[in-house]
């Protein structure tokens, strides 16, 4: 049973037994603009919640995706390496950026699910 | 931090046009509109765009002194600029630095000049207390700014008033576009032919309108602009150049001609003519990474054995080059294009070469 969760800094984690898939949404993906250069973490990288855990340009400019919880990557997504309008087309599914092993599950439970976060970007309008 | 921030005559149409607005030199401004700006920058370089420029300042300095005052604030030789041609130029001051640049226009009577938004009062009380005496100092506020761009760019203009054809790059005519006056150059700052229009801005929501209507003719804001004047190699204003950076530094010598060459009389000539014979400490270039992640202006350019030698000034993705592209300033040592260098991005080393700018070949309408 898997189940989806969000971030007040726009990333969601699909979360299945201790394995989480990272991502940023559609909201994010707007806000960027084209997105041109996507770095995603190695193999085996140890994340702290919070840490800099990716990057994405847009034409205009780059962010961080920070680690959304503790955990060892397990794997990057390389396709957005060759097509970073991968996160722009398909931010949820084929755009994700990393798959974490969880070492702190608590801190899933501050996140939002799918209705807080709708109400939380409505919020920042 | 939005309460204060003025409006162009064109803000309510960029609005209901679904662009995203930003502060911008203290105007309310549209970044993007829904194509986004990969889509905004092809579309200029292959059809014809229109960009709102109206916050820039357009000031007339009137009055028989006007040429010889205005020299003594910058080295363009304006006693040899023909009436209703152009010039691209830049106050200067006592340093060699930069105050702003300008475009300047030779009219009857006097000199028209656009100036940058973020500098316009600054330059306006510049201009006042340096030549005021000297000269009748008029600032334009009922214009609207467009740039129209891009090759289509004639054509369409041509449906309105055929006259415009005839225009050289960097020259002046009053047109008659939909039966409003309207001043027009052929010029921009995107690397492309094109014209730079002020319209009454009563009527400048209009006469937008029928340009859209236009097939050839989207709308393109401040972020394909930025990715447009990149890869023509053209400087921004407080990105690329400051009071910091010399014109020689910067690669714009070919902005002083020849008689100020000679004769100097403007502020920092000593530094700035020493410059041209000796050679500037540091050189504006491009840089083309090897990789595909984008250079960030501050980012830090290295020599092979890590020394730093130089700063990105601009830098972002290029959507006509396909890829990213940079300004730096280097150590003259490392102006030359080939020369490998390497960009330092997040504790990484990025394989660069230095290349000679523009990215994307110009095409001007010469006549």
């Amino acid at each position: 049973m898997s189940e989806l969760k969000f971030s007040e800094d726009h990333e969601w984690i699909l979360v299945d037994g201790d394995i989480g898939t990272v991502g940023i949404t559609e909201f994010a993906q707007e806000q960027l603009g084209d997105v041109v250069f996507v770095e995603v973490p190695d193999e085996g990288k140890d994340l702290e919640q919070g840490d800099e855990a990716a990057v994405v340009e847009s034409v205009k400019a780059a962010s961080e995706v920070l680690a959304i919880c503790d955990g060892e990557v397990i794997e990057g997504n390389e396709a957005l390496v060759d097509e970073p309008s991968l996160v722009n087309s398909a931010p949820m599914g084929d755009g994700w950026f990393y798959k974490v092993k969880i070492t702190d599950a608590s801190q899933l439970e501050e996140l939002m699910d799918e209705a807080g976060y709708k109400t939380f970007i409505e919020g920042q309008g | 931090m939005s309460e204060d921030l003025k409006k162009t005559p064109l803000y309510d149409l960029h609005v209901e046009l679904g662009a995203k607005m930003v502060p911008f030199a203290g105007y309310s401004m549209p970044v993007q509109y829904p194509a986004g700006i990969m889509t905004e920058h092809k579309h200029t370089r292959a059809s014809a765009a229109i960009f709102d420029v109206s916050h820039m300042g357009i000031v007339r300095l009137m009055g028989e002194n006007a040429i010889s005052a205005l020299e003594s604030l910058l080295p363009a030789d304006l006693e040899n600029l023909a009436e209703n041609s152009i010039r691209y130029s830049f106050f200067t001051n006592d340093d060699g630095g930069i105050l702003d640049d300008l475009m300047i226009t030779k009219v009857p009577g006097g000199l028209s000049l656009v100036i940058n938004a973020a500098c316009k009062d600054a330059d306006i009380a510049h201009i006042k207390s340096k030549i005021g005496d000297q000269v009748e100092v008029e600032v334009e506020y009922d214009n609207a700014l467009i740039a129209l761009q891009g090759p289509k760019s004639v054509d369409v203009l041509a449906r309105f008033d055929a006259r415009c054809a005839d225009m050289k790059f960097m020259t002046f005519m009053t047109l008659e576009i939909d039966g409003v006056n309207c001043q027009v150059s052929r010029s921009g700052y995107t690397g492309e032919d094109g014209y730079e229009i002020a319209i009454p801005a009563d009527k400048a929501v209009a006469i937008v309108r029928r340009l859209l209507d236009e097939s050839e003719v989207e709308v393109a804001g401040l972020g394909a602009r930025d990715s447009l004047r990149m890869e023509a190699g053209l400087c921004l204003y407080g990105n690329d150049i400051d009071t910091t950076t010399t014109p020689i530094e910067a690669g714009l010598l070919w902005a002083i001609q020849k008689r100020r060459r000679a004769e100097g009389g403007f502020p920092g000539d000593d530094i700035i003519l020493k410059q041209i014979t000796d050679g500037a400490p540091r050189r504006l270039v491009g840089i083309l990474p090897e990789g595909r992640a984008p250079l960030r202006p501050g980012v830090e350019i290295a020599n092979a054995e890590g020394e730093v030698v130089g700063k990105v000034t601009s830098g972002g993705f290029g959507p006509s080059v396909g890829g990213p592209i940079a300004i730096a300033y280097v150590a003259s040592d490392y102006k030359t294009p080939d020369t490998a260098v390497n960009a330092l991005v997040r504790g990484k080393e990025m394989p660069c070469k230095v290349v000679k700018m523009p990215f994307e070949q110009k095409s001007y309408f010469r006549g």
